[in-house]
């Protein structure tokens, strides 16, 4: 295998000099480099990226925006307009809106993050032995991804995270692992239908004739040239569950009691409106805007690497 | 010779599309039914709360439920009564069949409306776009489309609610008990911003390539007007997809009915199952989402075969 390698490497200094010699300083471009220059010019990517970077480091130091305690609430304040540190007012129970919103940001972030590395696994794993063995295998495969598809994921996810959940804990990995085992279809196809084009290329005809195995065509080979389309899945589908995991706990089957979330800012302060906006608008504009970076994101990169799309 | 052929193949691709919605109904309600009862650690004294339970009560129930009995036999039990219309009891005791015939009425009605709604405004917007693409029409659409993909229905029912309903007050805030068309109004252009994103995208992007297309080149060189052109030729070959999607929608709109119908109390199969979460009635909750999911098979099943009739380029595979 590291004879092919060495050829390819040997091979570039050589174009080098003769694109050179040319006259162009342009390097002949891989399909990531067309995409990434492409990107580069698309405002829509720069905001996303932007808000998404914004809403990690909301998550990963939520000192770093406010001071405040998110946990600390007093009667005293309830419902209470904008003070000091407190620029979104005080909800019902008389805690800081802004600190509470900040602090949320983790919870949706990681659930979002873990479902959709779990959902990517199993997407992965199922995609690509369906892509890539055909035969029996795919069709076996191909079945079971359509009962799963068949399935209204909210629905099921109701009756799983209910299952799944005992009222002692927060509800964090039952939600993870509903969202995971729910959402891998779509990766899963994209994967089968990508392993399938990309497998009767002859870069992979070369490799399997030089004596590679099938694990080292699998993700040596077959992988690399199949992923870009399973990736902007993956991140349209990270958006997707922050939103579901918002819905669930709304619905009162997702996170609860202390846990600090969005969606659980937003249904106790939804039968309060007619009293105080602030505590259900500010966790709304958080939860939408975090989706929303993600889907642009995802839509942004799929542009670029699919010319056909626009 | 070549019609017969077509009607054998169509025939072929009905009876593997009907059997892999039979198979799909079986995986999926089992996969319904395992999650919701298998490893239960004591379903009686769930049900019975913190009181202890005596033994021969235990005994009678025991029996009645077929809890003794090995789990496919107990899925067994659950698909005959599925199949027979016996959806079981609620625990406030009342029959989730019956409960359901009187919820489904009006979520039928939010969601028709919600559709009407939505394929209004997406096949109107759609059409303009995709014949002005890149355009500041189509620019700003394209926009909308993304923050509505983005909107959450959790985060739009109750601003919706806020600002239209409480501020505004455009709409009524809340639906009572038999809502009227005026009162599910505005919860039904928040069900359909749904579907609405994607169907304006499909629209848009089926137009664009129908006005490239031989047919309509072939039309405006016998002198059809353009009104005609568009408005008989590429609207009804760039409608196809949108009715498939509303079928596929339907999922959707049954999930965002249950926080829709939540937030504007409106007594459907949403508001129920709502409810039934927040008040922990499993019975309920099983009860009835084994109804919507048998009901989205169905829909999706009957909607594939009207899509292999609509359109005759479908190939039978």
């Amino acid at each position: 295998m590291s004879n092919v390698e060495s050829v390819t490497q040997a091979e570039a200094p050589a174009a080098d000099p003769a694109a050179a010699g040319a006259g162009g300083s342009e390097k002949p471009r891989s399909l990531a480099g067309d995409a990434w220059n492409d990107l580069k010019r698309n405002w829509i990517f720069w905001a996303a990226s932007v808000l998404v970077v914004l809403v990690v480091m909301m998550a990963a130091f939520p000192g770093l925006f406010t001071s405040a305690d998110p946990e600390y609430c007093s009667l005293s304040r309830q419902h209470a307009g904008p003070s000091g540190g407190a620029i979104f007012g005080y909800n019902f129970q008389g805690c800081d809106v802004y600190a509470r919103t900040i602090y949320g940001a983790r919870n949706s972030v990681l659930i979002g993050l873990f479902a959709t590395i779990i959902s990517g696994a199993i997407g992965l794993i199922i995609g690509m032995a369906a892509g890539y063995f055909g035969g029996w295998v795919d069709a076996l495969l191909a079945r079971g991804i359509d009962i799963v598809l068949g399935i209204p994921t909210l629905l099921a996810a109701i009756v799983l995270a209910r299952r799944l959940s005992d009222s002692e804990d927060s509800g964090f990995w039952p939600v993870v692992i509903t969202l995971g085992v729910l959402t891998w279809t779509t990766g899963a196809r994209i994967m089968r239908s990508s392993v399938i084009s990309a497998k009767s290329q002859d870069y992979v005809a070369a490799a399997r004739m030089l004596g590679a195995g099938h694990a080292r065509l699998m993700f040596r080979h077959i992988l690399p040239n199949a992923a870009a389309p399973f990736v902007v899945v993956l991140t349209l589908l990270l958006g997707a569950n922050i939103a579901t995991e918002a819905t669930l706990t709304f619905l009162g089957v997702g996170l609860r009691g202390n846990a600090i979330s969005w969606g659980i800012d937003i249904s106790t302060a939804a039968p309060y409106v007619r009293e105080a906006a602030a505590p259900l608008v500010w966790p709304s504009v958080f939860l939408a805007a975090t989706v929303l970076a993600f889907i642009m994101l995802g839509d942004a990169i799929r542009d670029a690497f699919d010319p056909r799309l626009r | 010779m070549l019609d017969s052929q077509r009607t054998w193949e169509m025939f072929r691709y009905f009876v593997r599309r009907v059997l892999q919605g039979v198979l799909t109904f079986f995986g999926a309600t089992f996969i319904v039914y395992a999650l919701m009862f298998a490893n239960q650690t004591d379903p009686l004294q769930t049900l019975a709360g913190e009181r202890p339970l005596p033994e021969n009560v235990r005994q009678a129930l025991t029996e009645r439920y077929h809890l003794d009995d090995p789990f496919i036999v107990q899925y067994g039990h659950y698909m005959r009564g599925l199949l027979t219309g016996d959806f079981g009891i609620s625990l406030t005791n009342r029959s989730i069949k019956e409960m359901m015939e009187q919820a489904w009425p009006v979520t039928v009605r939010l969601a028709l409306l919600a559709i009407v709604i939505a394929v209004l405004i997406s096949v109107t917007s759609g059409i303009i776009s995709g014949i002005r693409r890149g355009g500041p029409f189509d620019t700003v659409t394209l926009i909308i489309t993304l923050i509505l993909l983005a909107l959450p229905i959790v985060v739009l029912a109750p601003l919706a609610q806020l600002f239209f309903g409480v501020q505004l007050k455009w709409f009524p805030a809340t639906a009572g008990a038999d809502p009227g068309v005026y009162q599910l109004l505005l919860p039904a252009a928040v069900l359909a911003t749904l579907v609405m994103a994607t169907e304006i995208r499909v629209t848009r992007a089926s137009v664009a390539e129908n006005l490239r297309s031989d047919y309509v080149r072939t039309a405006r060189a016998k002198g059809l007007s353009k009104r005609r052109v568009i408005g008989v030729h590429v609207l009804r070959n760039s409608l196809i997809p949108v009715i498939t999607l509303i079928g596929l929608d339907l999922g959707n709109l049954m999930a965002g009915a249950i926080v829709t119908e939540g937030v504007f109390n409106i007594p459907g199969v949403g508001f129920n199952l709502f409810r039934g979460i927040r008040t922990e009635d499993g019975p309920l909750v099983v009860g009835f989402v084994s109804i919507l999911v048998i009901v989205f098979i169905v829909v999706n099943l009957v909607v594939d075969l009207l899509y292999a009739v609509l359109d005759p380029r479908i190939r039978y595979e």
